[in-house]
């Protein structure tokens, strides 16, 4: 009885796991059907534009989003840490976005970046007739317009940890520093932020795993489009799984899209083992 | 750095984040506005601008009035699914990640590390690799396109996250407290529900404000799923955009999007420290 929850848990993650693997080796299409085709699935999957442009997309909005957001996030942490008035509103303003579904906050920008209705409408309508933005519809640039939402999303997660980072830096040796003169620029570069490095890179993992299967944001902000310019791994598997009907090269997707996550944790895991083995022996 | 005093660097400092707060209010202010101007109003400007006469009535429309793929309830409906998957999949997924988690920690057996390790794993395991599986449980058991569905799912996988929080805290409590408590004959439940329980008030509230967010505000399941009149409100705004987008209704549909957001960004308001708590611990492993 103790253990129902448990094992059921730990059963279905097992299980559901082997089995899409499995399904990723069959010639399944619309039902699951039994069979060995090796892989051939995922030769069809890489071999497919629509899986080439989504690894792309990750590529770029993965480094592009995990880098602004952490520096988003720095900076906004660094702000807040300089003890300003307000600043547990202003916390609550950074952070109110991750609160929302992606399914709001992908419509919200949708709207906003829309050259017809947003930013460009407005500014053109204030006069400035020239003026551009109109990257929701361009197809080099449509991109972007997900790491936008994305930062504005989620870098007040980045700052959250980051903050309480900056918080737990031990006060006497500030006080040493400042005894010894180091102005505030001095102060950050050399004693405050290289004790961040460990939260840095929690902050990079984390963000780099929305990244990979970021689904909703994008479903709701461009649906993969224009044409298919904003393309994910995540909407490729549900593309293939729900609309095309080809549950084994969906699997095969979903697989592959496992083992860009696993080359991001696993050095990830490595780290965290020597780390905890490091602190052991001190 | 970190002293009070009004030199022009800390003016800079002030205006500095104020204008990066307002930016971060700037897309909810946008909504705010858009749901109180009629239709025809955003269709002459654009969608930021004050509203010139106040259309309370895309509130009503949008309750209750518009239509949805050919039903026009509102995203009333939609919001009462959202509801009913939500709040009891976050009782059952927090009760019994509080069990598990209280087995994890206190009550070793063989190979408990093993297993916890695997529930863990599920923070990471893409969602993507459950939805086939998931179709097929659903289908073979009868419950697919239904809410009861949903609820088993988000049970099930909330596990990862509410057993980790849950352990996490108990780990803390004394091990001498449950050995005496043992040593007097309680059992597995009675010192569950005598001891740890009266000390769990702190962790419940973050795992089930983290829980209830993460139920409310999720997509892929609700849309792979479910569908038609069974959808929670995140599939049927999909739904709704599809559907406004030959004829704008982006007053009605503001208010739609704010109605829908509603209850996650009470719960933050209320909660937030929590939230931050849930945040922060599910970062941290």
């Amino acid at each position: 009885m103790i253990w129902v929850p448990l094992l059921l848990s730990a059963a279905h993650l097992v299980s559901f796991s082997l089995w899409t693997i499995w399904i990723s080796f069959t010639p399944s299409t619309l039902v699951p059907v039994s069979g060995w085709v090796g892989l051939r699935n995922y030769t069809a999957v890489t071999a497919s534009r629509n899986w080439q442009i989504a690894f792309d997309n990750l590529l770029l909005f993965g480094s592009a989003f995990v880098l602004l957001s952490a520096v988003t996030g720095l900076i906004l942490a660094i702000l807040l840490d300089q003890r300003i008035r307000g600043e547990n509103l202003l916390r609550s303003i950074f952070l109110y976005p991750l609160a929302v579904s992606f399914v709001v906050t992908g419509t919200v920008w949708s709207w906003l970046l829309n050259p017809g209705l947003g930013i460009q409408k407005l500014v053109h309508d204030l006069g400035w007739t020239s003026f551009k933005f109109d990257w929701l519809i361009d197809r080099d640039m449509a991109i972007w317009t997900i790491v936008i939402a994305a930062i504005w999303q989620s870098s007040g997660f980045a700052m959250a940890l980051f903050l309480a980072g900056l918080r737990s830096v031990d006060a006497d040796l500030i006080k040493a520093a400042q005894i010894d003169g180091a102005g505030p620029v001095r102060m950050y570069r050399r004693i405050i932020l290289p004790t961040l490095w460990p939260i840095t890179i929690t902050v990079v993992v984390i963000q780099l795993q929305f990244a990979i299967s970021a689904f909703d944001l994008v479903r709701a902000l461009t649906n993969g489009g224009p044409g298919i310019a904003t393309q994910l791994p995540a909407l490729v598997v549900y593309d293939l799984m729900f609309q095309r009907s080809l549950l084994g090269r969906g699997a095969a997707a979903a697989v592959l899209m496992l083992l860009i996550l696993l080359a991001v944790l696993l050095p990830y895991a490595a780290w965290r083992y020597l780390q905890r083995r490091r602190a052991a022996h001190a | 750095m970190r002293d009070r005093t009004f030199a022009p660097s800390r003016i800079l400092i002030y205006l500095i984040v104020s204008l990066i707060a307002a930016a971060w209010l700037a897309p909810l202010a946008v909504v705010v506005l858009n749901s109180l101007r009629s239709n025809e109003e955003i269709a002459q400007a654009s969608m930021i601008g004050w509203p010139q006469q106040w259309a309370w009535s895309n509130y009503v429309a949008a309750w209750s009035g518009f239509c949805v793929a050919e039903t026009c309830a509102g995203i009333r409906p939609y919001m009462l699914n959202s509801a009913l998957v939500t709040i009891p999949a976050t009782i059952f997924s927090t009760m019994l990640g509080a069990i598990a988690g209280y087995a994890v920690s206190l009550w070793r057996f063989r190979g408990d590390s093993w297993i916890y390790g695997i529930v863990t794993l599920g923070l990471f395991l893409p969602q993507q690799m459950r939805l086939l599986p998931w179709t097929i449980v659903l289908r073979d058991i009868g419950l697919i396109n239904t809410l009861a569905g949903l609820v088993l799912i988000h049970t099930i996988q909330g596990l990862s996250f509410t057993t980790l929080f849950c352990r996490n805290y108990y780990v803390a409590i004394p091990h001498e407290l449950i050995r005496a408590a043992r040593i007097d004959g309680a059992g597995f439940f009675r010192i569950f529900w005598r001891i740890i329980l009266p000390l769990s008030p702190p962790i419940l509230i973050v795992t089930v404000i983290w829980q209830f967010t993460h139920i409310w505000n999720e997509f892929l399941y609700g849309v792979t799923f479910t569908s038609g009149q069974q959808q929670p409100v995140t599939a049927a705004l999909i739904a709704l955009s599809a559907a406004v987008a030959d004829i704008p209704q982006h007053g009605v549909q503001s208010a739609a999007v704010i109605i829908a957001a509603l209850p996650t960004l009470l719960i933050y308001l209320l909660g937030g420290r929590y939230f931050v708590r849930g945040l922060t611990a599910g970062a941290v492993k």
